[in-house]
Order: structure tokens, then sequence, then C-alpha cells
């Protein structure tokens, strides 16, 4: 079968380290924090924090969540280097365009506030 | 860091996965543009209307025997995303260990948690547009773009739920009419759940900004 050889083909995965099997426990403790996680962060909706400590708190969740589905779920954590870079390295740009809408949103707010 | 050098430094190939899980990574760096492109924006706009953005917690609040819980679908709808990634992380590691039963029953699982979600969002978009009169170009609550950034955002991560739950049946048919093991290759499992996981990935920020801030 062709098909066969051409996913078998050394090229494919040359020096992999065998695939470690992590146990299901491993998972089931993420699941777990993922539900306290977002329970807490409807939570802080629940009991109507306003202000500087919601947004911080909700971001901080927010980020330990996704921190937790892409180590665990997505295995980048047991990824080789190269690929977690890759991976992760590009989204900064994402931080830099927020830093500059931010700035710019705020200006058009105050023009719009001043001359309306 | 000494790996990084040599994976990128001597003449071979850099990453050492196989391509259709490169690709998939690729695809979904490209899809956290997307995503995070919409936030921006929707952030940006937010910050320059004058009237009052729309309380989220009146406008999605649900009634139950008369009192208002607030964001309680939205709430519910998390916990599956997030029940149906962690059964889609147990059928990666099962499809791993060429336990192909296991794996296609967890995937089940994760499709039923997928469908869930997806008819909960189209029990909100109606009740949105229906019982509030929520339009893309206004609504009773307050700043009138709250509406196209609703409808985009939901609905474009909506569609990545549907479109996995799609590519899910079709990998999991293909899991139990024994196709992988008949090549003795899981690797299309472990790629369809990076999937799964990036799109409840993208449901986490999506619940933390638009619906909570």
């Amino acid at each position: 079968m062709i098909e066969e050889k051409f996913f078998k083909h050394p090229s494919f995965f040359p020096k992999t380290k065998p695939d470690k099997s992590h146990p299901i426990k491993l998972y089931l403790f993420a699941w777990l924090a993922l539900f306290i996680l977002s329970a807490m962060s409807y939570y802080v909706d629940y009991i109507n924090l306003e202000g500087l400590i919601r947004w911080f708190l909700i971001t901080i969740l927010a980020l330990m969540k996704a921190g937790l589905i892409v180590s665990v779920f997505m295995h980048l954590a047991w990824e080789r280097v190269a690929l977690i870079f890759t991976i992760l390295l590009p989204p900064i740009f994402l931080i830099l365009m927020l830093a500059i809408f931010a700035n710019e949103g705020n200006a058009i707010n105050v023009i719009r506030t001043t001359f309306n | 860091m000494n790996d990084l050098v040599k994976d990128w430094s001597s003449d071979v190939s850099t990453f050492k996965i196989r391509w259709s899980k490169a690709m998939m990574w690729i695809f979904l760096i490209s899809d956290t543009f997307i995503f995070g492109t919409f936030l921006i924006s929707y952030m940006a706009i937010r910050l320059t209307v004058v009237d009052s953005w729309p309380d989220t917690s009146q406008v999605f609040a649900l009634h139950i025997g008369g009192t208002e819980v607030p964001l309680l679908l939205i709430a519910i709808m998390t916990f599956i995303l997030i029940s149906s990634s962690g059964t889609m992380a147990i059928a990666v590691n099962a499809a791993n260990k060429k336990d192909k039963k296991k794996s296609g029953l967890f995937m089940l699982l994760t499709i039923i948690g997928g469908i869930a979600f997806v008819s909960m969002q189209a029990f909100e978009w109606t009740k949105l547009i229906i019982d509030e009169g929520i339009r893309p170009w206004g609504n009773d609550f307050g700043s009138q773009q709250f509406g196209s950034f609703f409808f985009m955002i939901t609905g474009f991560h909506g569609l990545h739920v549907l479109i996995g739950v799609i590519y899910l049946s079709i990998v999991s048919k293909r899991l139990l009419a024994g196709r992988y093991e008949r090549i003795d290759d899981y690797q299309i499992v472990e790629v369809a759940g990076l999937y799964w996981h990036f799109v409840d990935l993208v449901w986490v920020f999506i619940f933390a900004f638009f619906y909570l801030w």
C-alpha cells in the first residue's frame, strides 16, 4: 500500500523522541482547574466587582485558562522549543496592535466628548 | 535553547513533527490573528463611543422562576465547551495509545458537546434578535455598535464550532471504520484535537472580554 509507505517514511519524523503518553489524571486535573477558573471569572461578574480589580481579575483568569489549554490540552508544553517559539512569538504583534488601537480609541473618544 | 539553535541551524527540516500537525499549527496562528483583530477592533470602537456600552449581564440575563440570573446561559455554554475540550483531550490520549474504541467514544462525546454549544448559541441569538430587538445597526440598551460586534464575533466563533463538529464527525467516522487502524497512524485525531482546543481557547477570550468586561 503506497499510503502506508508514505506515512512511515522516516523523513516525516526524524529523530523524534517517542511520544510520551500522559496519564489521564493530568487531563482531568486540567479540566477541573479550567472549571474552577471559569467559575471564578463568572463569580467576578456575579458579585458585581467594578473597576480595576474586575478588569485585572478577568484578564488574569482568562490568561491562566488560555495557558492551561495551550500547554496541557494542546500539548505545547511538551513540544520542541523551535515549535513553541514559532507559535508563541507572532501573537506578540497583537499586543503591539492592541497598544496602538487603545491609544487611537482614547484619542477619538477625547475628540468626541470635547466637540459633542 | 540549545535545541532551538540545533533545529534552526543544521541543514535539516526545522520542525520535528509531521506536516499535518505543523500545518494545523500554522492555520491556528493565522486564526489567532483573525480573532485577535476582531477583539482589538471591538476594543477600539468600544473606547471611541460616547454613549454607554450595553450592560452585558443585563442583556444576556435569563429569567428563571421570576428572578434574573445574569449570564447564566453563557456560563453553561462555557462549561459545555470546556468539557468538550476535556473529552477531546482524553480522545487524543486514547488515540496515542491506539485505543480505537475509547478514542471514538470520547470524540462522539465531544461532538455532542459541540452540537449542544451551537444549539444554545442559536437559542441565544434568537432571544436577542426577536425578544430584545438587537440588530447590527442598533439596540435599546446603549451604544449602537454593540450588535455588529456581538454578531460578528460570536457568529464567527459559532461557525468555527460548527466546522469543528463537521470535522470531528468525519474523523471519528473514519476512526471507527478502522481507517487509522489500517495504516497504524492516529495522528489525524491529534490534529483534529488541536483545532477543537483552539475553538475552546478563543471562547475563553470572547467570554472574558466580550461578555464579562
